[in-house]
């Protein structure tokens, strides 16, 4: 049994995977809404694209925190408390982007409105840094002590890998949110987000690369380069297939090169979940992180269950608002007025 | 405060007010699709009406139980990571469990049903929000399945200083559990109950009051309409009103039954498993058998051993063991008695250890706070009974069809609203606070295995500062009040404008005579648009 924990470091992986693949367009779709200037209805439509289908991409994360918690405790336990501001600003910025989606249509007054896109915005904006700072830091390293325990203090996570996973996953959030609106509209936003893609897609997916080649250089793995070498491969796929118009081959060669850079990441990092930066001594691995054989069985079982269920009617649900919206579908706005006086 | 102080002021905070939003997310939820099914049954527009508004609500509702859900699933990790450590091997399974198989669930279906009114064919639109419902259901499973493992560990054995789940079967059917979760459930339909009950009479006192509706001679309703205002008045709006008043004082009244029962089995587990909590609920010092009506006096003596000062005022002989044993005379053991078991059992100091920080080799208070107990127990009944009274009383006043025109009565009804809320959170501050000094409280019925149970004060992070905890703790109390004024108002919005919030069909300016819009042959792409 002492592949459990390797299987459960591959499912923590493939939870991130997807949490990054589907909210990695909302939340850049939460960035365009929030930060940009399109118009009202240009607004509406955009967050149209992800009204369905956003909540439910949410819970990849919630999954991955919670699979932490019962497969790895150490590395949760480590990983959340060396990382509490930076968290707790994300949580907030989730909160915000949560509230602000469900409840900028219910606003009266443009101010109110324009509040909620601001919370949108930055939520979405804040979310992807701290999501990839959050990685990085544990792929690359935090300051623990033998307890696992952060030491120097409330800022100790603050690194330059920190900060360039956070630029990471904004810049892959933003340039996929873009790939995904091209497939998903039709009209000006189709024609704007392909001409967007078309010119700043191999910038935009710099800073995962190059995030990928740190945690690479730092540690030896024949299967990890490969990993590098498809995502490499599936940006120029993205790129030509872009700028011929094949849409849909575009976004999946971008989403695949997202996998395969966070797979070269974990695949490199292996064994190691959460290295010290103090003393290689204290880094937390899979084994002396994991939870038991015992309690990884029963979860094993579970997940054999839950997660091709999961995937199944959340692709059904894809499936059912597969149409492309275009600003002609958006309804008029219903304002609420008191009937009672 | 130090940190741990501020750590637990937090974890409280956020998880009373995340269960302000999770019981009507629950009750509501079920209670539309209950409506939904009626209307695919009947075909009657009025619970069409119905299933619309009440779903509107429960939707402005459901997004910040969300969004404050996250905060609970990481503040384990963030502030309680020893506690994580000690535990993680048994009770993160379930909480990735609700994530995998109940979260997934809720928010994916739930998408489908608000975006899916005319896309997806009627039965399976119906079957969404049912996959929804019961989902939020599941989740408040594996919650409870967590929490009771705290208040009563079980299918676990201490490996290398951590708890280690020996036998899933008994974690998930812990008897603590198992009768908690229908508890819970039923304190949730409660106060879907009074949200249905007070909203509706709200309506039904708008209608007399504005002449539409009016009684006979007997008091039996007359009803009219008033045509001006679209539909949003006719006699249909009538009926919505009416049929939910009498559903959801139904409801109140059913769920209060449950929450008794129920309570009264889980009085009895804890007086088992956990004395000290049933003890300090009562501010009982001595041993005995009756039930403190009212206990004065200083019944938060800490210094733990002198609780003598406490004067049961006056109290029921008997019930007290009822409500622990089922019977009359069985001794309840006072505070006094407890002490010094506990003490011999689990020592009077906290080990001279680094992980209790300041608390390493001080004196253990094993008192929780008596005055939160005591009074938190009474007024969770309190609060339950007298919105079930309420209920039962509504359905006897609604029997002739419709509300008398008073306003206080009307006022006094959505006020009622708020009762059931009172005690689901001073219920839950009762059961986590009655818990300490313990996050995982020893469990005297399993011999061996009496020595798995944590201290709240070695379960905090140990390297995270006050200052750190302090930033958060006022972050997300400031952002919590705002937020909560916001979703107060939205509903407050919502109710104020009838069923055309949630159908702007209803409204006498409705769009359906614009000449520039092409709905209707949109309607296939988006049906509902945010």
């Amino acid at each position: 049994m002492e592949w459990l924990p390797t299987l459960w470091f591959i499912v923590i992986a493939l939870l991130w995977c997807g949490y990054l693949f589907l909210e990695g367009f909302d939340l850049g779709v939460g960035m365009l809404i929030g930060l940009g200037r399109p118009t009202e209805k240009r607004k509406r439509l955009l967050l149209n694209t992800i009204g369905p289908v956003w909540d439910g991409n949410e819970v990849w994360l919630l999954t991955a925190g919670g699979a932490t918690f019962a497969a790895f405790p150490h590395w949760y336990a480590s990983l959340f408390s060396a990382l509490y501001i930076p968290l707790t600003v994300v949580l907030v910025a989730l909160i915000f982007r949560a509230v602000a989606i469900e409840y900028r249509g219910k606003a009266i007054t443009v101010p109110t409105r324009k509040l909620w896109d601001l919370a949108l915005g930055v939520g979405s904006l804040v979310a992807a840094f701290g999501v990839g700072a959050l990685l990085a830091s544990t792929t690359i390293g935090l300051p623990l002590n033998e307890n696992g325990d952060r030491i120097g203090g409330a800022f100790a996570w603050l690194t330059w890998h920190a900060v360039l996973g956070g630029v990471a996953v904004v810049a892959f959030c933003w340039i996929h949110a873009l790939a995904f609106l091209r497939l998903k509209t039709d009209g000006p936003v189709r024609q704007e987000a392909g001409k967007l893609v078309g010119r700043w897609l191999s910038v935009a997916v710099l800073p995962l690369l190059l995030w990928t080649l740190w945690v690479l250089l730092k540690n030896e793995s024949a299967f990890a380069w490969a990993a590098l070498a498809v995502a490499l491969i599936a940006v120029v796929v993205a790129l030509i297939a872009g700028r011929a118009g094949r849409e849909g081959i575009s976004f999946l060669a971008l989403g695949i090169m997202l996998l395969a850079a966070v797979a070269a990441i974990f695949l490199a990092a292996y064994p190691v979940v959460l290295p010290s930066t103090i003393d290689s001594a204290f880094d937390l691995t899979v084994e002396n992180a994991s939870s038991t054989a015992y309690t990884l069985k029963l979860m094993s079982v579970v997940a054999a269950f839950g997660v091709p269920l999961v995937v199944a009617y959340q692709a059904w649900s894809y499936w059912v608002f597969r149409k492309r919206l275009r600003e002609e579908h958006i309804p008029k706005t219903h304002r609420v007025t008191s009937i009672v006086n | 405060m130090d940190a741990l102080e501020i750590a637990r002021w937090q974890f409280g905070i956020t998880t009373v007010y995340h269960f302000l939003m999770v019981p009507l997310t629950i009750g509501l939820g079920l209670t539309v699709a209950v409506l939904q099914t009626i209307w695919h049954r009947t075909g009657n527009e009025h619970w069409l009406r119905m299933t619309k508004f009440w779903g509107k609500l429960f939707l402005i509702n459901f997004i910040m139980g969300v969004a404050t859900g996250i905060v609970q699933e990481f503040q384990f990790g963030m502030a309680w990571s020893e506690y994580s450590r000690y535990v993680g091997d048994v009770f993160g399974a379930p909480l990735a469990m609700e994530a995998l198989l109940a979260f997934f669930v809720e928010s994916t279906f739930l998408g489908l049903w608000i975006f899916g009114w005319k896309k997806l064919p009627k039965l399976a639109h119906l079957a969404t929000i049912w996959c929804a419902s019961l989902a939020t259901m599941l989740s408040a499973y594996f919650i409870l399945v967590a929490n009771s493992w705290m208040q009563h560990p079980v299918g676990t054995k201490i490996v290398d200083g951590r708890a280690v789940m020996t036998d899933a079967w008994a974690v998930f059917t812990n008897n603590t559990a198992l009768i908690t979760f229908p508890h819970t459930l039923f304190g949730a339909f409660a106060v879907a109950g009074g949200f249905l009950l007070g909203i509706s009479w709200f309506h039904l006192y708008r209608r007399r009051k504005e002449g539409i509706d009016t009684v006979d001679s007997n008091g039996y309703v007359i009803v009219g309409e008033d045509l001006s205002k679209g539909k949003n008045r006719d006699k249909t709006d009538y009926q919505v009103w009416i049929k939910s008043l009498r559903i959801g004082a139904g409801i109140a009244v059913v769920a209060f039954l449950g929450v008794a029962l129920t309570g009264h089995e889980q009085a009895k587990l804890m007086f088992e498993q956990q004395p000290m909590k049933m003890a300090s609920a009562e501010a009982a010092c001595h041993d005995g058998t009756g039930f403190s009506v009212l206990s004065l006096g200083d019944i938060n003596a800490h210094g733990a051993t002198d609780c003598n000062d406490v004067v049961a005022v006056f109290e029921v002989p008997g019930l007290l063991s009822f409500l622990a044993n089922g019977d009359f005379t069985t001794e309840v053991k006072g505070v006094n008695t407890l002490i010094p078991e506990y003490q011999q059992k689990y020592g009077e100091y906290y080990p001279d250890d680094e992980s209790f920080g300041q608390y390493a080799g001080q004196k253990i208070d094993y008192l929780p706070v008596m005055e939160v107990t005591y009074w938190g127990f009474r007024l969770m009944i309190t609060f339950g009974g007298l919105s079930a009274a309420a209920a039962a009383l509504a359905l006897w006043i609604t029997r002739k069809g419709t509300v008398p025109e008073n306003k206080w009565i009307s006022r006094l009804a959505v006020l009622g609203i708020a009762a059931p809320f009172g005690a689901n959170a001073t219920g839950w501050i009762f059961t986590e606070m009655g818990r300490q000094p313990f996050t995982v409280a020893p469990n005297p019925q399993m011999g061996g295995v009496d020595q798995v149970f944590m201290y709240t004060a070695a379960s905090v992070s140990p390297t995270v500062t006050a200052g750190e905890l302090l930033f958060s703790l006022i972050t997300l109390t400031s952002i919590y009040a705002v937020l909560l004024v916001v979703e107060l108002v939205l509903l407050t919005r919502y109710i104020r404008g009838g069923v055309a919030s949630a159908m702007p069909e209803l409204d006498a300016t409705g769009h359906d005579d614009h000449p520039d819009s092409d709905h209707h042959d949109n309607d296939d792409v988006l049906a509902f648009a945010y």
